[in-house]
């Protein structure tokens, strides 16, 4: 692919993903919904398990498509999933604890502090923003040379934030599983396809077909 | 046990609700369901300060297609304004009617208005089982035609973390159960939710153990506050809030507020309710709204205000301690959730 495509590729792209986010600043300034607040914390969540789940995607596609230039998306889809889970958070701290109650500074950090050591499902999605952070920290190409072999270990991570981000769904759901579940089954067919990768029939097979 | 009690907000059995009304429900049904659909759609712009006198219903109600247009006067209610809530500020029509939980017509918040129409509410019977002596099926206009409507203002607060405030129409609960004269064995009141997965398409997946039940101790039930609803601003309740009728109790959360109920039981044993029988250890028997108890998965101590952005602290019993408080003395309410 020629250098101009795919920067014109990369701009869509771009632009694609920051559809949801004027959505969601568009809905909560017009003040007409019934719970604003909710409303766009759940938006910005969906949208950063999604991305997450998309630049997973990203490997086993190239593979499926043979379309190799995918790779050079992954990076930024990445990077807008960190995106969304910082407006997520962002929107939970400032909005949902700060600006909504007459909590003064010190007492709003006591309710995040409360809610973090307190409720599992906000424990668990806490922690996968941590996780999220080193590996948006080294997502540059100069760190990534830097780090050499460790890049590659150290983004593994990804997996086990994913896993993360999908149990957090899960616990604060009260009672209809179905959309959670439906992203557990796409997490775990894109998990299954790394272990797939890694296992010696497969990879025969898939030498059988290139001879082919 | 059924002692009347005359209240300052009691009304006369002359001001009832007259004949017009009840044979506009068929009509009015039949508008409200057009109408649902575009009110949900077009979110409504409304003042959030409707008085009784605004007519919300109207615009959506007159502009449904296919429908010939009615006047508003046949689904409103006639009724007499109480003491109760007059100093809390009304939730908008739109919210109230476009955020719900009736799983019955989807489990999303937008699905019950959405469903609305699924529900066909006429006719409509209410079965009354049990340790009573008037026992039997009951036509729900029989019903109504015996009770003088009145309004409160409850605030009804969910076990979500939000509440909204709703200008409830109907007569209190108390005044239905003591037509059935309910024997000294009626130590439980049990309600159920029609089951039809045909006019309750959520029925089809089961989400709880239909049909959707729930129960209050009798002395919960006798409470002056416990009260049966069959309107919201002066209009016929609609599908999506349990029309025909619904039970409101505002100390509880929000689960405990069974809609279009068909069955009332009067009970020896303590039921087992739906959400309950779900998850024990999340939805208790009781559901009183309490700040110091948590739900195992997020906190109980402050509320969304549905139609805003902010947040309240929220109160035990929801702000109805002098009337309910009494009830659970000696009872450990931390254990007793």
């Amino acid at each position: 692919m020629k250098f101009n495509k795919l920067v014109l590729l990369k701009s869509l792209v771009f632009i694609l993903a920051l559809i949801p986010f004027s959505f969601y600043l568009y809905q909560f300034l017009s003040a007409r919904l019934a719970n604003p607040v909710e409303y766009v914390t759940r938006g910005t969540g969906d949208w950063a398990l999604r991305f997450l789940l998309i630049t997973l995607a990203i490997t086993p596609l190239k593979k499926i498509t043979g379309f190799v230039q995918l790779i050079r998306l992954r990076r930024m889809l990445g990077l807008f999933a960190f995106f969304y889970v910082c407006v997520h958070l962002a929107i939970y701290c400032f909005l949902d604890v700060y600006l909504s109650s007459d909590a003064d500074a010190l007492q709003v950090w006591q309710y995040i502090k409360e809610d973090i050591l307190e409720r599992p499902f906000i424990t668990i999605g806490f922690a996968a923003f941590l996780l999220l952070i080193p590996l948006a920290v080294t997502s540059t190409r100069n760190m990534q040379k830097r780090l050499g072999a460790n890049w590659k270990k150290l983004h593994r991570l990804v997996y086990l934030i994913s896993i993360l981000g999908v149990i957090h769904f899960f616990w604060l759901v009260k009672k209809d599983l179905r959309e959670p579940l439906i992203y557990a089954v796409i997490l775990g067919i894109l998990l299954l396809f790394r272990l797939k990768l890694r296992m010696p029939l497969f990879r025969w097979a898939q030498s059988n077909k290139i001879t082919k | 046990m059924l002692i009347k009690t005359t209240k300052a907000s009691d009304i006369k059995e002359s001001e009832v609700c007259d004949e017009g009304v009840y044979y506009s429900r068929r009509k009015f049904i039949k508008q409200a369901a057009a109408g649902t659909g575009l009110l949900a759609a077009s979110s409504l712009y409304l003042p959030t300060s409707l008085a009784m006198s605004d007519d919300p219903v109207a615009p959506a109600v007159a502009n449904a297609k296919s429908s010939p247009v009615v006047k508003t006067k046949q689904n409103t209610l006639k009724f007499k304004k109480t003491q109760y809530g007059t100093k809390l500020k009304s939730t908008p029509y739109e919210y109230i009617t476009g955020y719900n939980n009736f799983y019955e017509l989807g489990t999303g918040k937008s699905d019950p208005a959405r469903n609305a129409e699924y529900l066909k509410t006429e006719p409509w019977s209410i079965t009354v089982e049990g340790q009573a002596e008037v026992t039997g099926k009951f036509n729900f206009e029989d019903i109504l035609k015996r009770h003088s409507l009145q309004e409160r203002i409850y605030r009804l607060r969910c076990v979500e973390a939000w509440s909204m405030v709703v200008p409830w129409v109907g007569f209190p609960l108390a005044d239905l159960i003591k037509y059935f004269k309910p024997n000294s064995k009626a130590k439980y009141v049990e309600f159920q939710t029609l089951y039809n997965p045909k006019l309750l398409p959520g029925q089809n997946r089961r989400v709880l153990d239909w049909p959707y039940t729930e129960a209050l101790r009798i002395d919960e039930a006798m409470n002056s506050l416990s009260f049966m609803a069959v309107g919201i601003y002066g209009k016929q309740i609609l599908n999506q809030n349990g029309a025909p009728i619904r039970l409101v109790v505002p100390w509880k959360y929000g689960f405990k507020n069974i809609k279009s109920i068909v069955k009332i039981r009067f009970v020896e044993k303590l039921p087992r309710t739906s959400w309950w029988k779900s998850a024990p250890q999340e939805y208790g028997f009781y559901a009183n709204v309490n700040p110091a108890v948590d739900h195992p998965r997020w906190t109980q101590k402050r509320e969304r205000i549905i139609g805003t952005y902010r947040r309240r602290k929220t109160e035990l019993f929801n702000g109805y301690s002098e009337e309910v408080a009494s009830m659970y003395s000696g009872l450990d309410l931390k254990k007793n959730i």
